[in-house]
């Protein structure tokens, strides 16, 4: 059997790529994605310890996750939609009117 | 015993006049309110007087006759009550209080009519009343605090009636913080009395402050602090020196409100406080030859200032000040019934003087000034001979109310400091002086005022009726007292044998009882002959001042300049006052406490408090960019800070 600390390894992994991704990305539908991939890797640490631990909440948790995930799907896209006809651009630097 | 039982009904009555009248009187017509505030007194007359008469069906081991109606304030070991209590010494006041209140009131329906304010006086007046029943009537010290307080309040609300007059409301504003400092001494003497007693309830304090060990003479121990705090307190109400100076001023208030407060119900309130208290002042010799002794100089002192005062009003304040100081000598030598009695007969004949001086004011159309009036005796008969027979009852004359009040006061005196008695004598003398000098130059002699511009008139029928009883009591108000002359007994000091002998009795009353029976009766009469000589003096040498060489006064004012400077500048204690503790507090107020206290120290502080949340504010500010990422490389940062701090904890 593959090891629990193999899948948390990689987990960790992934969420590093994600958050990496958010941080220097620049275009928004990429920013979104690395937020799909970090919830993903959450997902992945969740059902790792159901398995470990024989419990069964993890995976609850995980479809939770992924329900929510959908819908932010769908209200975050239409919110790139919106963005990108008004102001004509993807770039998350040039969407700074909270500053001043 | 419907009253007895519901004592509560008798403060109350005032309280709901004064609710009604004040609150939802505005726009009443003005017989309306007056019905209000007169039938609210006369129904707590009645209660008052039902009250007494159930109070004497009452056996001896009823009295004090004490009602507890709901705790009050109940914190740790600390418990108050509203309880209500009537004895022997209560019966009096009450009387007094509500008899003269009610007289006063009815007064104030005539000398009132023509004030715009008329609705604020009688809820005012109606207020005072209820302040006052609950400060008689109280059976802890605490509840007769807030009867003291209250009765303060209602006189600063009365003195400052004609608001838009600023010396009406500079004496308000004197006669409130004069009072504050007597009433700080007030204070202290009742933590003291918790400390010591832990309780503030006079069945409860009382007899235990008798059962104590007197402290010994010329030492200042509890008992005595004590005594000496709680009269500070009462020398603040009553005016005695050194806190006298607001009585005076106090007269810028309406007549009848000087009659009922300034002369005969609250001023005497710290004497009643002085009487209730005596178990513990008879135990601290040296405070009560602290109460004798400026009692006494009071007394004196403000006789002396009356000799020469030109307004009718401030001659009678002045007046009031040094029969109070009669009352509190009474209480130093340890005839507490003495105090009571002249508290009584006083209340009576200077309610009187003062409603009778509001007639002759009314009558003048507001001249106060006694030298512009003169020769008013025939147009306003009534007046004169009630007030002729108030100045015979104040000085003393034999038969009158003040006459036996006053001589039972220098008996007594007499046994304890043959000093403190030829003072009183000395200003029996005096006071017999000003009175019919008061007398001579307002009724009698030329008239010295344009009949064209005043028109001299009789006050009407509500007015001369109050004018006319009191002047009866005046007469008759000390004849229960007479038998004493007689070789009898006195009934007003068997009265209230009851409260009074509560400590042990002054050795003076026992000494008195030997020698009314032996052969000193020679001796006694000789001494009840010295007042009255002296008030004879008084009235002769005014007499002749006044009506027989009327040119006299001038050439000796003249002659005698400096002391007649020092008389009518009042000694200048006010000057004295303002020079030595008004300027400098002013000066501390405004250099200290205004401009570094409060703009620098606390100003400051909150300023800075501001000011530094301000600049932080706009520091932190440019922490935010508006940029996600920034935001997002924050969280990370933050994350990956807590991740490692709880790693290395667990380590």
């Amino acid at each position: 059997m593959v090891p629990t600390s193999y899948f948390l390894v990689l987990s960790a992994v992934l969420f590093g790529l994600g958050v990496i991704a958010f941080v220097f990305k620049r275009n928004i539908l990429t920013v979104f994605m690395s937020i799909e991939l970090m919830l993903n890797a959450v997902n992945l640490a969740f059902v790792t310890f159901s398995r470990a631990l024989g419990q069964l909440q993890g995976q609850v948790f995980v479809f939770f996750v992924i329900v929510v995930a959908a819908a932010e799907a769908a209200v975050g896209l239409a919110i790139v939609i919106l963005i990108h006809r008004n102001r004509g651009t993807l770039n998350v630097e040039d969407v700074n009117s909270l500053k001043n | 015993m419907p009253v007895l039982d519901y004592l509560w009904i008798i403060p109350l009555l005032p309280l709901l006049g004064a609710a009604i009248s004040g609150i939802f009187g505005g726009r009443w017509p003005k017989n309306a309110i007056l019905a209000v505030a007169l039938s609210s007194t006369t129904l707590a007359f009645l209660a008052a007087l039902e009250g007494v008469r159930e109070f004497l069906m009452l056996s001896a081991n009823q009295i004090p006759w004490t009602k507890d109606y709901f705790t009050w304030i109940s914190a740790g070991g600390f418990r108050a009550d509203f309880a209500l209590s009537v004895d022997q010494l209560t019966v009096v006041i009450l009387l007094v209080v509500t008899g003269v209140g009610w007289l006063i009131h009815i007064y104030s329906t005539g000398y009132m009519h023509d004030d715009p304010g008329y609705r604020r006086f009688f809820a005012y007046l109606n207020l005072f009343m209820f302040f006052m029943l609950i400060l008689i009537l109280s059976a802890n010290y605490l509840l007769m605090f807030v009867g003291w307080e209250g009765v303060g309040l209602c006189s600063y609300l009365l003195i400052g009636f004609f608001f838009l007059k600023r010396s009406a409301t500079d004496a308000g504003n004197k006669a409130f913080w004069v009072n504050r400092i007597g009433d700080f001494g007030f204070i202290l003497g009742l933590l003291l009395i918790f400390r010591t007693f832990g309780s503030l309830d006079f069945a409860a304090v009382l007899p235990r402050a008798a059962g104590m060990a007197a402290d010994p003479a010329g030492q200042i121990g509890t008992l005595t602090l004590i005594a000496l705090l709680l009269f500070v307190g009462a020398a603040g109400k009553s005016a005695q020196i050194p806190l006298y100076v607001w009585l005076p001023d106090a007269m810028e208030g309406p007549t009848p409100v000087s009659a009922l407060i300034h002369a005969a119900t609250m001023v005497t309130a710290g004497v009643y406080m002085v009487v209730r208290s005596h178990a513990i002042f008879l135990n601290a010799p040296v405070a009560m030859q602290a109460v004798g002794v400026i009692g006494c100089a009071t007394a004196l002192f403000a006789a002396t200032i009356g000799l020469v005062q030109t307004d009718i009003k401030k001659v009678l304040a002045y007046s009031t000040v040094s029969q109070l100081g009669y009352m509190f000598l009474a209480c130093g030598v340890g005839a507490f019934g003495a105090g009571i009695f002249h508290l009584m007969t006083h209340a009576f004949f200077k309610g009187l003087l003062f409603l009778a001086a509001g007639s002759v004011i009314h009558a003048m159309g507001g001249e106060q000034d006694m030298r512009k009036m003169g020769g008013l005796r025939k147009k306003i008969p009534i007046t004169f001979w009630t007030m002729f027979m108030a100045t015979l009852a104040i000085a003393g004359a034999p038969g009158f109310s003040g006459f036996f009040s006053k001589d039972e006061i220098l008996n007594e005196a007499q046994r304890v400091s043959p000093m403190l008695w030829g003072l009183g004598v000395l200003t029996a003398g005096l006071t017999s002086f000003y009175m019919f000098r008061l007398l001579f130059l307002t009724f009698f002699g030329k008239q010295q005022y344009d009949e064209r511009k005043v028109h001299v008139h009789e006050s009407p029928k509500n007015m001369t009726v109050p004018l006319i009883v009191l002047a009866i009591l005046s007469v008759c108000g000390g004849w229960m007292a007479a038998p004493q002359l007689m070789g009898g007994a006195n009934h007003f000091q068997q009265f209230l044998a009851p409260v009074l002998s509560t400590a042990a009795e002054p050795a003076a009353t026992s000494a008195a009882a030997a020698e009314s029976t032996g052969g000193g009766s020679e001796i006694l009469q000789a001494l009840i002959g010295a007042p009255v000589i002296a008030g004879l003096l008084g009235f002769l040498l005014s007499w002749w001042l006044y009506i027989k060489s009327p040119g006299t006064p001038k050439k000796i004012a003249a002659s005698l300049s400096a002391p007649y400077k020092l008389l009518s500048g009042k000694y200048f204690i006010d000057e004295l006052y303002l020079a030595a503790i008004v300027r400098p507090l002013v000066w501390i107020s405004d250099k200290v406490l205004w401009h570094v206290v409060d703009e620098g120290a606390i100003d400051g502080t909150v300023n800075g408090v501001a000011e530094v949340s301000h600049e932080a504010g706009d520091r932190l500010r440019r922490v935010e960019t508006g940029n996600i990422r920034s935001y997002a490389t924050w969280i990370v940062l933050g994350v990956l800070v807590f991740t490692s701090l709880l790693l290395w904890m667990v380590d």
